[in-house]
């Protein structure tokens, strides 16, 4: 209560500001970001929130299980070939601005798991803005991977953090590259692309279970 | 009676009810191992079961020992009985240019997934399975990982760089 009225005596009615600033301030201020635990960094990730190491010091505690309400992913743990175009589609379900955290060696370069099965670094999917090393990292490396995010975010500028449309984002990605997934127009493209022999095979077709849940 | 004369037991009591059904009893390490020949393995699953009573397939998995081996491929049915508390084990030898064996899935359900996960790994094929597709790999995978002539280091078609 008294911070309060000394604040409002001391300062004026009106501030100037830089928009960039103010803006910047607001979204590193508070980061929500998406539940996506993929394997035992995934524990460091929920011990970052915990009472020891408490993230929310620094406006980064609000996990959330919806992409649609986050705009940081942290990806902690090795992406299996199976498991990046589930990646890439929640990547694509976050409302900009978004950013990644690539979490531990697994997800930064696919690891000791050089092989068949992991994706060799999560940046082959989705654009990685922070890495952490470490295997797993310790939780203070992700809170300070946070802070070197929100240093990172105070140094954008809205004119280049601005919303793309889907079709225009999605072609931005080298084709056979981007995960394909159901009903959107640009698989069809792809699967006649395919058919013509233009292109390799795209990351995955999705399987008659994706096709039940849908339908 | 050890251990391994009560398997010795159920194998030469297969082989003496169905002589077809054995090529060979093979007895290591305390295991016993009956080799079958691939047409008649059903028939062998389904005798070990209803009549020996090995109620339980522990384990379905394939073996690759290596493109210059002939027969190429093995599949191992590890079969275990809660009724007397044994393990077993039937063996199929395939050939690589024909990696065709008989589903046991009319036999244990369990056998379902198990054989899937073969298929994917190693590319034998089960016939007359209900719903023989990769289980673990995505659908669009090339290759079968677990023969011994993939590369080791795997195959990486997917960057942006």
């Amino acid at each position: 209560m008294g911070l309060e009225n000394k604040i409002i005596e001391a300062l004026p009615d009106v501030l100037t500001v830089k928009l960039d600033a103010l803006i910047n301030w607001a979204r590193k201020s508070s980061l929500w970001p998406a539940t996506f635990g993929l394997a035992c960094c995934a524990i460091e990730m929920m011990n970052s929130v915990s009472s020891r190491n408490d993230l929310s010091r620094f406006g980064a505690e609000t996990f959330r299980a919806s992409p649609r309400q986050a705009d940081v992913m942290i990806v902690s743990g090795r992406v299996s070939r199976k498991m990046a175009p589930v990646l890439r589609r929640i990547y694509d379900q976050m409302p900009e601005p978004k950013w990644v955290i690539s979490m531990g060696a697994c997800a930064t370069s696919g690891g000791v798991f050089d092989n068949y099965a992991i994706v060799q670094g999560v940046d082959k999917i989705v654009p990685v803005d922070v890495y952490i090393p470490g295997c797993p990292p310790r939780p203070e490396m992700l809170v300070h991977a946070i802070m070197m995010l929100q240093e990172k975010i105070e140094r954008d500028s809205v004119k280049y953090r601005k919303d793309t449309f889907e079709e225009e984002s999605r072609k931005a990605v080298l084709p056979g590259t981007l995960p394909v997934t159901q009903g959107t127009s640009l698989e069809e493209e792809i699967e006649l692309e395919v058919a013509q022999q233009k292109l390799p095979r795209p990351y995955t077709v999705p399987s008659r279970h994706e096709k039940r849940r849908t339908s | 009676m050890s251990n391994t004369e009560v398997l010795l037991e159920f194998a030469q009591k297969l082989k003496s009810e169905k002589p077809e059904c054995v090529t060979e009893i093979v007895e290591a390490f305390g295991e016993v191992t009956i080799f079958v020949p691939r047409e008649r393995i059903v028939e062998a699953c389904r005798f070990m079961k209803e009549e020996q009573g090995f109620d339980m397939l522990a384990d379905l998995c394939g073996v690759d020992r290596g493109p210059e081996e002939d027969p190429r491929f093995e599949v191992n049915y590890h079969l275990f009985s809660t009724r007397h508390h044994k393990r077993i084990r039937l063996k199929v030898l395939l050939s690589e240019d024909d990696p065709h064996v008989s589903t046991v899935t009319m036999v244990w359900k369990t056998a379902n997934w198990h054989e899937r996960e073969t298929y994917d790994m190693f590319g034998i094929i089960f016939d007359g399975h209900p719903d023989l597709r990769r289980i673990l790999l995505p659908s669009d995978f090339d290759g079968h990982p677990l023969r011994k002539d993939y590369p080791l280091r795997g195959y990486e078609p997917y960057s942006l760089t």
